[in-house]
């Protein structure tokens, strides 16, 4: 197949009858620069309520950058952050969360001193009578890594006691604390099991149904294929192309993503066909 | 904190990894040994080295283990007390401040002239002398936060500016004598709960206690979750009361508890329930842990560096006022000798990290015990001041020593 990838939001002939989403989150003409790197480059995104929106590229793409841009870790250098229609500015991590953006960073951000319910809840934690209600969060932490079939044998060890897999479990159960109306995932999967991939999957479909938005960033296609409605190319820090997952072969998304047809991916399935056949 | 003992499986002990599991006393003793072996030491190196103290100065000595001689070390332990345990907060922080011994001079000079040249109320000069301490640790903050000065360096600066501000504040006199009838020296020096007082609050402190903890089981039990059995929490409960009543009975041989010492215990437990059990205390371990995932998480570490900055100044400054109550006089020597360096190395030996994100307010109570102990027991056995400052120097350096051995075996076992 050779259709040539949308180079504009693709707009879809019917739509969805009665589904009219509403955009939970909107950006535009953002640009961010790091010293002589410019890292993102007039770049939008718009993710509707209900929708899991997949964020690809390659290494270096810019898609981290995006989330952090997002999450009010990163300030952008211009461009226009809308929540709900509403413009906002994003200060800081606090407002983010206040806003109701949930984010799992790819480097995790925990505090490997404390146990897995304090960084469960750090930043949020449930008070009673002025005193941390400890026992309130311990609940809530075994329901949240249940739900999320976590191989954790006590939520009070220490963060630096877990595995790498069991990190990542708990930064996902973090984003999931309070009530987010946009969740961002970057590289979620990247060091779990095959069970915990698949329950991070569910979860990221659980999110869609609640009506939530999800930006997914991965490099697994498959896992792409699997739960994203849209899919957002990122190539050098811009939009390079944005498909519907239905409408896509992993032929063109790996062509937009490595931005040639010609590419690396592309011949060896090329070898790979002539070694079975020579 | 030792979760044991349940009697069905509670929803935090389902899984088959976890060795200190349900009813199995050994078990419990497995999980501290591994404990012990990962490299979270805790405040057992201190505890251990008090007994050794104990026993070879009361070998030397028979005076050192004397009611006497242990009201007199609590009571001189306090006022440095006060300072180590506001450097316990900057510690937690992964940061230092070198000028708290110069700080809590600098404080005492400034209540001395309040109340002595200017003739103004004791409160007054307590306020002002406290006043000194908020400001630096403003202006520390300011530094820190805002222009990235390292607190090495702007503590260092200030370990000299306030031994400047002492001398000059105290100006052509040199030295002010307090006055001998306020009440601020009576309770510094003369005040000592003694007798059935003394017990009452023994038994207060066992009930809140037992109180605290039958709640805490109840909560947990009504959440389904494991909690320690009755008879653990009752033998707890007891091992204290009835450790306190003797330490009581035996103190009260010579005075007694010094209102001083009381004060230092009570402004420990207040740090611990802040450090534990509120979001400030957890914020402070974030940041000290990871500032960057503190951050992230919406924390406004601002403001966590403000507080601790502040917080161990005005701990300085109360801890100097009280020093010089208790001396009766502030002099130029106020705070500079080894005041700043006993009160850091307090808070090691006691068990605070210097690399942030682990430690206890208790530490800073069982450090500067040991130095004042062992700084009595040498006058007691009559060694030169020479010898003392050399044994504290191996002290401190052997505390230093025990936390960095035991965070390279906490990150070789994975306990951070
Ligand atoms: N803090 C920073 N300082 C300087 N340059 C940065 C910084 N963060 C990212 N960059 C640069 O911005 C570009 C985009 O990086 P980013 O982390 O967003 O990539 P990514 O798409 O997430 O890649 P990966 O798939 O490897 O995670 C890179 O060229 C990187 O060097
Ligand atoms: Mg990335």
């Amino acid at each position: 197949m050779t259709t040539t990838p949308h180079q504009d939001a693709p707009t879809r002939e019917g739509g969805e009858p009665g589904d009219p989403r509403e955009v939970v989150l909107s950006l535009s003409g953002i640009h961010k620069r790091f010293g002589a790197v410019q890292a993102l480059t007039d770049v939008r995104l718009e993710v509707a309520a209900g929708e899991v929106v997949a964020l690809v590229g390659d290494n270096g793409a810019g898609k981290s950058t995006l989330v952090k841009v997002i999450a009010g870790v990163y300030q952008p250098d211009s461009g226009d952050i809308e929540l709900a229609g509403r413009r906002v500015k994003v200060g800081g991590p606090r407002q983010a969360q206040d806003l109701g953006i949930a984010t799992v960073f790819q480097d995790l951000a925990l505090c490997d001193n404390l146990d897995v319910v304090a960084n469960l809840f750090l930043g949020q934690e449930r008070v009673k009578g002025g005193a941390i209600d400890e026992v309130a969060m311990e609940v809530e932490a075994w329901r949240l890594l249940r739900s999320l079939s976590a191989k954790i044998p006590s939520v009070r060890i220490p963060i630096a006691a877990l595995s790498g897999g069991q990190r990542q479990t708990v930064a996902i159960a973090r984003s999931l604390v309070g009530k987010p109306k946009v969740v961002m995932l970057d590289e979620p999967t990247a060091a779990l099991g095959v069970a915990q991939t698949a329950e991070v999957l569910n979860l990221v479909e659980r999110l869609r149904d609640n009506g939530l938005g999800v930006i997914l960033i991965s490099h697994n296609m498959a896992d792409v294929q699997a739960v994203a409605d849209r899919i957002v190319v990122l190539r050098l820090g811009r939009n390079e192309a944005e498909f519907y997952t239905d409408e896509v072969t992993t032929t063109d998304l790996v062509a937009a993503i490595t931005g040639a047809s010609d590419n690396v991916v592309a011949s060896r399935a090329a070898r790979g066909k002539e070694q079975a056949h020579g | 904190m030792a979760e044991s003992t349940v009697v069905k499986t509670s929803a935090d002990q389902l899984d088959e990894r976890l060795i200190a599991n349900a009813s199995d006393p050994l078990g419990i003793l497995r999980a501290f040994w591994a404990r012990l072996r990962g490299g979270d030491l805790g405040s057992l190196p201190v505890v251990f080295g008090l007994v050794v103290i104990s026993i070879v100065f009361y070998v030397k000595e028979p005076v050192f283990l004397s009611s006497r001689n242990l009201v007199t070390i609590t009571q001189f332990a306090a006022p440095v007390g006060i300072i180590a345990l506001g450097i316990v907060l900057v510690l937690l922080l992964g940061e230092i401040d070198l000028s708290v011994g110069s700080v809590s001079g600098a404080s005492a000079a400034v209540m001395a002239v309040q109340i002595v040249n200017s003739g103004r109320p004791v409160i007054v000069g307590i306020v002002a002398g406290m006043l000194v301490g908020v400001v630096v640790g403003l202006v520390y903050a300011f530094l820190y936060t805002k222009l990235g000065v390292p607190s090495f360096v702007f503590s260092l600066a200030g370990l000299l500016a306030f031994q400047g501000v002492l001398l000059y504040v105290l100006g052509s006199d040199g030295t002010i004598n307090l006055p001998s009838d306020s009440w601020l020296l009576d309770f510094a020096r003369f005040k000592f709960l003694t007798g059935t007082a003394s017990y009452v609050l023994v038994v207060l402190i066992g009930l809140a206690f037992l109180a605290s903890r039958l709640l805490s089981q109840r909560s947990r039990t009504k959440a389904e979750l494991s909690a320690p059995s009755t008879v653990s929490i009752l033998v707890k409960a007891g091992l204290l009361t009835g450790g306190l009543a003797y330490l009581t009975y035996y103190l009260n041989i010579g005075r007694g508890w010094s209102y001083l010492w009381l004060f230092f215990a009570a402004l420990v437990v207040a740090m611990d329930f802040a450090l534990r059990r509120t979001r400030w205390g957890r914020h402070v371990f974030a940041v000290g842990g990871n500032e960057e995932a503190a951050r992230r998480s919406g924390i406004k570490v601002t403001r966590i560096y403000l507080s601790v900055f502040v917080g161990c100044s005005t701990l300085a400054a109360v801890g100097g006022i009280l020093g010089a109550a208790q001396l009766t006089s502030v002099s130029q020597a106020t705070g500079t000798t080894d005041t700043n360096l006993t009160a850091i190395a307090a808070a090691v030996i006691g068990g605070t990290s210097l690399f942030g994100g682990r430690g206890s307010a208790y530490s800073a109570m069982l450090g500067i015990l040991v130095l004042v102990s062992i700084s009595s027991g040498l006058n007691l056995i009559g060694v030169d001041s020479s010898v003392r400052f050399m044994v504290t120097g191996g002290v401190l350096l052997l505390a230093v020593a025990i936390d960095s051995v035991s965070r390279r075996a906490r990150s070789s076992s994975g306990r951070g």
